[in-house]
């Protein structure tokens, strides 16, 4: 049966050892190590404040205090979002943190930076003011050239909306997901030039 | 392990055995998030976040009448931007191509607007009109499309003639189309074409493509995007009104439109097709940066610059290796 395979499976590669673990290597020890889960922290903020202002509708936060606050919340967290995203994105390829089988981790967490600016962009897109004007005005011609704009478009604030609260999110909390799971089967990447005896591989 | 992995990545790719230090995953995790949303709500308090109010075609007919004016001329004679588009819109013109490919051509026309029934006179005619106003709609309803054509030209050359001053314009052939430009620009100042082309003979509406669109024609917009620090040209995409941060991370992108050939529109054939170009150009880095683990050259690079000695530099120490020479 799948799901006793699928069970099987998971308990292989990411038994509760691995899945939350109590040590970890010795040379995890760098402050850059931080941003990976600053970087979801900011998210998990992102998604708290986004929920708020999905909930009251997209004009809320022009017409209230409160709203308007949320709306802060919700700006600041997606700024902190993306710098903690670029410099662990940058700590990352100077860690060649790819090697060892590790690929597909890369691929996932690039593809989430790239899917992160899109979902932003669809944020400011439905801002519901004169920004999101503009914005839309300036980038439909982007997108229009490439053909993109016939699909995704950027003036339609409905299908903006949509994507924006939901299907942008959701496939971005599957891959982020995804991507955390990914590295808590492998494990951190080994120091370059790592001493040989310091794995099973020497043995 | 796969029998494709040289003796270096099966040895990364093997579980670690040498020292570990104790790790509580959870407890990283909520420190985290306590410290971020501290981080988030000051700064929210201190800083706020940005909410420029939105753009009306109220606004644009009170404070630039004149323009508001001239731009409903052009949508009537096909010649405003929108009209000339092509592609998603109408078949206006080519659009873009880099090189023989006209990606912009590929999908055809999936939200069809024409300029002059939607933006001039379908909001006219689903309001109450003058006299004065209803008898010119009837009029061009009637008249051939080339009746129409000619009228709607001959003006919006008269008006672009006397430098958009609609006192200097001399008397003409323009039929009805000086009555159908003042009717559409005092149901603007009433604040009625709003709501017209927002509901657009509708009730629940969410699609805004057409008031974007016909605001952009104009120069309200444009000048107001200008005032604000917006435009392309001079980092607009990465800017934000005010003064906060915007999307900085579109600061790639942004570059190209600082640079030439992308300048220059009048450079054939890059600059002229800077937008699509610089889609590609963009979208084959985003690819790059995707597949950086295959790229030979760019994923050697971190090995040989040696950043990540000050990223491990306790276990370099601890256990004796030196920097790899060449």
């Amino acid at each position: 049966m799948w799901t006793a395979r699928a069970r099987e499976s998971w308990q292989k590669n990411l038994p509760i050892e691995k899945l939350i673990p109590d040590t970890q290597p010795a040379y995890v020890v760098s402050w850059i190590y931080v941003f990976g889960v600053l970087t979801i922290a900011a998210l998990s903020v992102i998604i708290i404040s986004g929920l708020a202002l999905a909930f009251a509708g997209p004009a809320w936060y022009h017409t209230s205090d409160f709203g308007h606050w949320v709306n802060s919340l919700h700006f600041w967290s997606v700024q902190l979002f993306f710098a903690f995203m670029v410099i662990h994105l940058w700590g990352k390829f100077w860690m060649a943190a790819w090697r060892g089988g590790r690929i597909k981790t890369w691929i996932s967490g690039a593809v989430v930076f790239v899917l992160s600016i899109a979902t932003g962009f669809t944020g400011y897109l439905i801002q519901t003011n004169f920004d999101s004007q503009w914005i839309a005005y300036e980038a439909k011609d982007g997108f229009n050239s490439a053909g993109i704009g016939a699909f995704f478009n950027v003036t339609n604030l409905g299908q903006m909306l949509l994507l924006h609260v939901a299907f942008l999110p959701a496939v971005l909390g599957l891959l982020t997901l995804i991507h955390v799971l990914m590295v808590r089967k492998r494990g951190v990447v080994p120091p370059i030039d790592a001493n040989s005896s310091n794995t099973e591989a020497s043995r | 392990m796969s029998k494709n992995l040289s003796p270096k990545e099966v040895f990364d790719a093997k579980p670690w055995t040498g020292k570990l230090r104790s790790y509580d995953i959870i407890k990283e995790g909520t420190i985290a998030v306590v410290v971020v949303a501290l981080l988030v709500v000051s700064l929210s308090f201190l800083f706020g976040s940005p909410d420029e109010k939105s753009l009306t075609f109220k606004g644009w007919a009170e404070s630039n009448s004149d323009n508001f004016y001239a731009t409903a001329v052009q949508e009537l004679a096909g010649t405003s931007g929108t009209a000339t588009y092509g592609r998603p819109y109408n078949e206006g013109s080519d659009g873009l191509n880099v090189g023989p490919l006209f990606l912009q051509k590929w999908a055809g026309v999936t939200h069809r607007i024409d300029a002059a029934n939607n933006f001039v006179i379908e909001p006219l005619m689903n309001q109450v009109q003058t006299p004065e106003v209803k008898a010119a709609l009837t009029q061009w309803s009637q008249a051939s499309v080339d009746a129409r054509t000619k009228w709607a030209t001959t003006y919006d050359d008269a008006i672009t003639k006397a430098e958009g001053k609609l006192s200097a314009i001399p008397a003409g052939e323009y039929g009805p189309v000086p009555a159908l430009a003042n009717g559409l620009t005092q149901m603007a100042k009433a604040g009625s074409l709003d709501a017209a082309l927002l509901s657009q003979g509708g009730f629940f509406q969410t699609d805004s493509t057409k008031q974007i669109l016909f605001f952009g024609d104009g120069a309200y917009l444009d000048d107001a995007g200008t005032a604000a620090n917006l435009q392309g040209g001079t980092w607009g995409m990465m800017n934000e009104t005010g003064r906060y941060p915007g999307q900085a991370w579109l600061w790639l992108y942004s570059f190209w439109y600082q640079i030439p050939p992308f300048t220059n529109e009048e450079s054939h054939p890059i600059g002229a097709n800077a937008d699509v170009y610089i889609m590609v150009i963009m979208g084959a880095m985003s690819l790059g940066l995707i597949l950086i683990p295959v790229i030979p050259g760019v994923r050697s690079l971190p090995m040989r610059i040696p950043i990540h000695r000050g990223i491990w530099r306790s276990y370099y120490q601890s256990e004796g290796i030196k920097r790899r020479r060449k």
